[in-house]
């Protein structure tokens, strides 16, 4: 049965993971840009949820309410200005910079709100839980947490396959002086695309801040795991990121199991392992790691 | 290719191809000044200069590898911080198993070297920005592996013994050395693989990499190299730091500010020349000296300005001196001169003529 509740617990954690990883996969997918700042604007929406949501009037368990459409718009914004001038440049500039915005973000929040721990406040529900049985709790945050990845992953994958704009994202990441050739403003489309990915980060940056505590330098960390999920799950599939998210969360509390110290070590073998075996990952297809 | 610097030809017509804009005895001396000036340091200036030249040697070290690694490899790692670590934990376990920490510096060179070698058949698998994160996870991994070693000090840390023998004059006066001459060959060492047939594998790679295999580069085993040269340079840099604090620490050895510092240092001072990361050291010092009481804004700043250099200047200060007057001090290249034009210009600027006919009259 502890066996059980590792695999529930770890499930649990996937599913934050998975949140985390979508924005990551989407803005991969489709502007082939690896945001390495993915981690600090999670932290940044975590802030705005303690700080900014109080003095709009807005209780901090709904500030993803204010939070999430504010980030859409941030995303869109910076996908336009400086994102598209590093594209325009060539990989090896969008890398530099967005490691610049990291380093910038991390430190202005260190010196705006000090080193000190915060935590998103949603009263007494973070601490009730469904009691399965005498070994197996299930947090009901987490639970809420899991079944927005699931349905935040769902959402996205119907977006992109039925709605016309969804057709032009997927056209524009294909091929895209092919889009282009057929009237597709892409700018405008990494923009949309963008601002997706930051809204699905807003509200991972929130929900992480209700479940931990969490400080300006957290982001490294978070964007660390979100990208191995990615690539244990397969770059280029959603429904990969879910379950490599999963996969990660289980072999963390594996990990933690033996030794607490040992948790985000065996995550990382985990992903190391994939790599020397399955470099695609679970549920990718082959060479997409050369795109 | 033969030879490790090709002997090129007199082009007919008055064309010359050269390495240097002035001669190489220039060069030699100049270096020979600077060096004796650097070691000659700890006597001329204050004791509180040289600890910061000795933080301003490491970053040197650093920001040159970097530059090796991705300014000429073209690859981005975000986890040198990885090797720092390792450099100044190796530098931790020889003392502790009682060697001289100023011995103990090339072993533990080596053993970063040794530790790299297999980590490349992993990393080499993913390109790009995945190698980039890929490589942070690796650092991640090392410091995590570290943290549960208790001898090293798990996650507290541990003081480097074998120095208490010597008066903290003495030790800030042999770290200052320890970090300058490791500067200094990792520096030199970096101009002469440049010039080599290794830096001309380097640069075709760099132009095309396609064209460059299919004219029988070995590209990867080239990147290979390349990636355990950086790694070993930047273990070189944590066992000097390892010195220089002298308390070993997870979180202060690992810290991913190394990597954004070497990143905006190099960035800044120009990617892929030799002499914009040291240009890159000197500014990231005299604004960190500067700004010393204000926390971490200086961080915030130089981030900023990497950025906008990234996108609107991506070749760096020294990048636009040189492309602006053609003018490099420590050139690895070769250039084509035109003896004739050059000695026209000399006899136009005599008679003041617009330098802008100069052109047509030497075609």
């Amino acid at each position: 049965m502890i066996w059980v509740n590792v695999v529930v617990q770890g499930l649990l954690v996937g599913g934050f993971y998975a949140l985390f990883a979508c924005g990551l996969s989407l803005m991969f997918g489709v502007m082939k840009v690896i945001n390495l700042a993915h981690g600090d604007m999670a932290v940044v929406a975590a802030y705005a949820a303690v700080f900014l949501a109080p003095k709009l009037h807005v209780a901090e368990v709904w500030a993803f309410i204010v939070i999430v459409p504010l980030f859409a718009l941030v995303g869109y914004l910076l996908q336009r200005t400086l994102l598209q001038k590093a594209i325009d440049r060539d990989p090896f500039t969008t890398l530099l910079v967005t490691f610049g915005l990291s380093v910038v973000i991390e430190n202005l929040l260190l010196e705006i709100y000090s080193g000190n721990g915060q935590s998103v406040n949603i009263g007494a529900l973070i601490a009730k839980s469904w009691q399965v049985n005498s070994i197996i709790y299930v947090s009901y945050v987490s639970l809420v947490v899991l079944g927005a990845a699931v349905v935040v992953l769902g959402a996205l994958q119907l977006f992109l396959s039925r709605t016309s704009t969804g057709r032009l994202i997927r056209a524009v990441s294909d091929d895209r002086e092919a889009a282009q050739l057929c009237g597709a403003n892409y700018k405008h489309i990494f923009g949309v695309a963008a601002a997706i990915a930051f809204a699905t980060v807003a509200l991972a940056g929130i929900a992480y801040g209700i479940h931990t505590e969490f400080f300006p330098t957290s982001g490294g960390g978070n964007l660390l795991y979100a990208f191995e999920a990615v690539v244990i799950g397969g770059i280029g599939s959603l429904w990969g990121t879910l379950i490599g998210g999963v996969a990660l969360g289980i072999a963390q509390e594996f990990g933690a199991h033996f030794n607490p110290a040992y948790q985000y070590l065996a995550g990382n073998i985990l992903f190391l392992v994939v790599l020397a075996i399955r470099p695609q990952g679970l549920f990718g297809r082959k060479g997409s790691l050369n795109e | 290719m033969s030879d490790a610097t090709p002997t090129l030809p007199l082009a007919r017509g008055g064309v010359s191809v050269e390495r240097s804009s002035f001669s190489p005895i220039y060069t030699l001396v100049g270096t020979l000044i600077i060096a004796v000036f650097f070691t000659a340091a700890p006597w001329i200036l204050p004791a509180s200069w040289v600890s910061i030249l000795s933080n301003f040697f490491i970053l040197v070290i650093m920001a040159t590898m970097w530059n090796l690694l991705a300014g000429y490899a073209g690859m981005v790692s975000i986890g040198q911080q990885g090797f720092v670590g390792l450099g100044a934990y190796a530098m931790l376990y020889f003392a502790i198993k009682g060697m001289n920490p100023f011995v103990a510096i090339p072993f533990a060179i080596v053993t970063c070297a040794i530790l790299a070698y297999p980590i490349t058949y992993l990393l080499f698998r993913l390109r790009g920005g995945y190698f980039a994160v890929a490589t942070w996870v690796v650092a991640d991994s090392a410091m995590l592996i570290i943290l549960s070693i208790a001898l090293l000090g798990g996650g507290t840390g541990r003081y480097l013994p074998g120095l208490s023998n010597l008066s903290p004059s003495q030790l800030n006066h042999y770290t200052y050395l320890a970090t300058w001459v490791v500067a200094f060959v990792v520096v030199v060492a970096t101009y002469f693989i440049l010039r080599s047939r290794l830096g001309l594998v380097l640069s075709s790679m760099r132009d095309n990499e396609t064209a460059a295999r299919s004219a029988g580069a070995k590209v990867t085993s080239t990147r290979r190299l390349i990636y355990v040269i950086a790694a070993a340079g930047c273990g070189a840099a944590g066992a000097v730091l390892a010195i220089s604090q002298p308390f070993v620490q997870p979180g202060n050895a690992f810290n991913l500010n190394w990597a954004a510092e070497m990143l905006f240092v190099s960035m800044i001072g120009g990617l892929g020349t030799i002499e914009g990361p040291i240009l890159g050291c000197v500014i990231y010092f005299v604004l960190q000296q500067s700004l010393q009481n204000y926390g971490a804004w200086y961080l915030i700043i130089f981030g900023t300005v990497a950025v906008i250099i990234a996108i609107w200047q991506p070749r760096g200060l020294w990048g636009a001196i040189r492309d602006r007057f053609h003018f490099e001090l420590l050139p690895v290249g070769y250039r084509v001169r035109d003896k004739v034009r050059v000695k026209k210009v000399k006899k136009q600027k005599r008679s003041e003529t617009p330098p802008a006919s100069v052109v047509t009259t030497s075609e």
